[in-house]
């Protein structure tokens, strides 16, 4: 089959695709069969914190598909993460329908507030599923797509476009935190009520969306791999490693680039897409640079280069978020600051260069 | 009027999504004699002028070497053919119908221009078998690069080449691993599996030993003919043992040509290269 193929040289992936299939099935049954005195239950909230954390993995593989096999280092996938966040934000905004505070059928609570009259044209098609889920895929695509033909086409490259990434996504911030821009403004949208009839607070649904965002890494950590483990991912090495030399031989790097890139931002259109109906909320802060700078941190520490290294990271990182942030809130940043730096000196490689097999020589 | 038809023009659909037309597969038109036309080149970098109106040709199947002292422009002029630099004037054909000064890098390249840096910049992280498989004469867009597998015949000539350069034993070796000079010969192996018409080698034995010079020298003699070959070399015993017509660049032009013997007899060559 494809997928043990893709798998053949992978002892990581082969390794997180076993880790994967395992918790899809153990953690809603820890959850379910076992009583809640015992010390093995998983609560709903734990189901939903690891759905969230799972989504965040596809995110950071995302990134280290664009930045540990071409080079580039972008510090505003954060932005495409909250476009796909927004797409299924307004799909569930729509589905609340009357049952908003205001009770208006048709505009979500904001818009009444704002005292709009109709709907805007942008949120036209959002009650239908399928119509969301396209634009989830859509609109961080053919946004990562402009920004690439541009900037790739003009061969800005290294720091200079870590920069307009970073720049790219504090202007989304800038423009979606005004109540003009129709997204809710500095509240975002919230108070989400189901997803496709499911009510978002029962259990059956929260664990459905876990394994719906268990299953996204799979599918999205096979489609990476089989993109590095193909020629075109020798190409994107080359590109990384000498971008002339490989102009030289006949490739053009920047629809190289553009394609991986475009990729790239629409698995993080994914991940946002399942982060918000688990999360509840989706407000302009995700476009904050400083997640995006985050999400880097965690590639770097679970080692990049390695697209399973990039799952580790960001699972560890976040979890000791989670236990940090409930005990001392202040001393998170140090503490990831501190991490990063010790990563950086210790283990250039990051947590997965601890288990990278040595190549015979 | 005019701006609406120069819009019109702009928005054409062959003009508007250039990218998705294929590179213009003109051919190669040898049929004149010269492979590669410089004529009336000029580059200036900040006031330098690095190429002077430069003017030369090289014939289809030849080997020429171009010597000349440091900054004499010899790397810009391959900048200039490779498409790397674009000159201020002048024209630049490969055959005569190929215009280089309208092609970008990758273009020139499928054309059938291949060149060999001074430095040697193979892709240290990826093996030496798939630095040949990247350079391989092949379609390389990037969707039949996704699902490109190498066919027998290519496999075969992957390991003719590996053969020829002498590192079939480490072709599962990362080159990064290589020695100085098995990178120049992985370069040079690079260069050939492209089956470029014309190859542009810049200082092909620096850092190699008399015995691996001896190798560079055989091969690139073998070449000429079938393909058109221009060395840029510093080592003068090297060009001695390859060279039939020389040419030699001073301050951005050509100073002299000729055989080796001629050129080493001409006043000028000696006074401003040999003799110093």
């Amino acid at each position: 089959m494809g997928v043990f193929r893709i798998l053949k040289d992978d002892r990581g992936g082969q390794m997180l695709l076993l880790f994967l299939s395992v918790v899809t099935v153990l953690i809603p049954l820890l959850h379910l069969l076992v009583p809640e005195s015992s010390p093995f239950h998983v609560t709903t909230y734990g189901i939903t914190l690891f759905g969230k954390y799972l989504t965040y993995a596809l995110l950071a593989v995302a990134v280290d598909l664009v930045w540990g096999y071409l080079g580039i280092l972008s510090l505003g996938h954060g932005a495409f993460f909250a476009l796909g966040g927004y797409a299924m934000g307004m799909y569930l905004m729509r589905q609340v329908g009357d049952r908003g505070v205001y009770g208006d059928p048709l505009l979500p609570d904001f818009m009444v507030f704002l005292d709009w009259k109709e709907l805007p044209w942008f949120w036209l098609g959002f009650d239908m599923f399928w119509f969301a889920m396209l634009m989830v895929a859509l609109i961080p695509g053919v946004l990562a797509f402009i920004f690439g033909w541009l900037t790739f086409r003009s061969r800005v490259t290294g720091v200079y476009l870590s920069i307009m990434t970073q720049a790219l996504t504090y202007a989304l911030m800038l423009a979606f935190f005004r109540n003009e821009m129709g997204f809710g403004g500095n509240n975002g949208l919230t108070d989400f009520k189901d997803i496709l009839g499911f009510n978002l607070q029962d259990d059956a649904t929260r664990i459905a969306l876990f394994i719906a965002s268990a299953v996204a890494l799979a599918f999205g950590y096979l489609l990476c791999r089989w993109i590095v483990s193909s020629k075109l991912g020798r190409v994107t090495v080359a590109i990384r490693d000498a971008e002339d030399r490989t102009r030289f031989i006949g490739y053009r790097v920047e629809y190289f680039k553009l394609w991986v890139f475009t990729i790239s931002a629409v698995l993080a259109g994914i991940a946002g897409a399942l982060y918000v109906p688990q999360v509840g909320i989706i407000n302009p802060g995700e476009f904050s640079p400083l997640y995006s700078i985050e999400i880097v941190i965690w590639v770097a520490i679970g080692g990049r280069y390695t697209l399973y290294g990039a799952v580790i990271g960001a699972l560890l990182v976040n979890y000791a978020k989670t236990l940090l942030t409930g005990v001392m809130p202040e001393a998170w940043l140090f503490a990831l600051g501190g991490m990063f730096i010790l990563i950086t000196l210790f283990l250039p490689h990051g947590i997965a260069g601890l288990f990278r097999r040595r190549k015979p020589a | 009027m005019s701006m609406i038809r120069s819009v019109r023009e702009r928005l054409a659909r062959n003009q508007l999504l250039k990218f998705t037309t294929p590179t213009p597969t003109l051919d190669l038109d040898v049929s004149h004699g010269p492979i590669l036309y410089l004529e009336e080149l000029n580059v200036s970098f900040d006031g330098f002028k690095a190429i002077n109106d430069l003017t030369m040709y090289i014939d289809a199947g030849e080997l020429r070497c171009i010597i000349g002292p440091n900054g004499a422009g010899k790397t810009t002029m391959m900048d200039i053919i490779t498409g790397k630099t674009r000159p201020d004037s002048g024209r630049a054909y490969f055959g005569s119908l190929i215009n280089l000064l309208e092609l970008t890098e990758p273009q020139i390249a499928t054309a059938g221009i291949g060149r060999k840096f001074q430095k040697p910049t193979v892709f240290e992280q990826l093996r030496v078998i798939d630095n040949l498989e990247l350079a391989l004469h092949c379609d390389k867009r990037v969707w039949t690069t996704l699902f490109a597998k190498l066919s027998s015949w290519q496999q075969d000539f992957i390991d003719e080449t590996l053969q020829l350069i002498g590192l079939k034993q480490q072709r599962n070796l990362l080159a990064g691993a290589l020695s100085h000079g098995q990178k120049q010969w992985l370069e040079i192996g690079m260069l050939l599996v492209q089956e470029p018409q014309l190859l542009l080698v810049d200082e092909p034995v620096a850092g190699m030993t008399h015995q691996e010079m001896d190798r560079t020298a055989e091969l690139l003699t073998s070449l000429a003919g079938k393909h058109s070959v221009v060395v840029v070399e510093h080592d003068m015993d090297f060009v001695r043992s390859i060279a039939r017509k020389v040419t030699v660049l001073h301050q951005g032009s050509v100073l002299a040509e000729g055989s080796m013997d001629e050129v080493q007899n001409d006043q000028r060559v000696i006074e401003v290269y040999l003799g110093e």
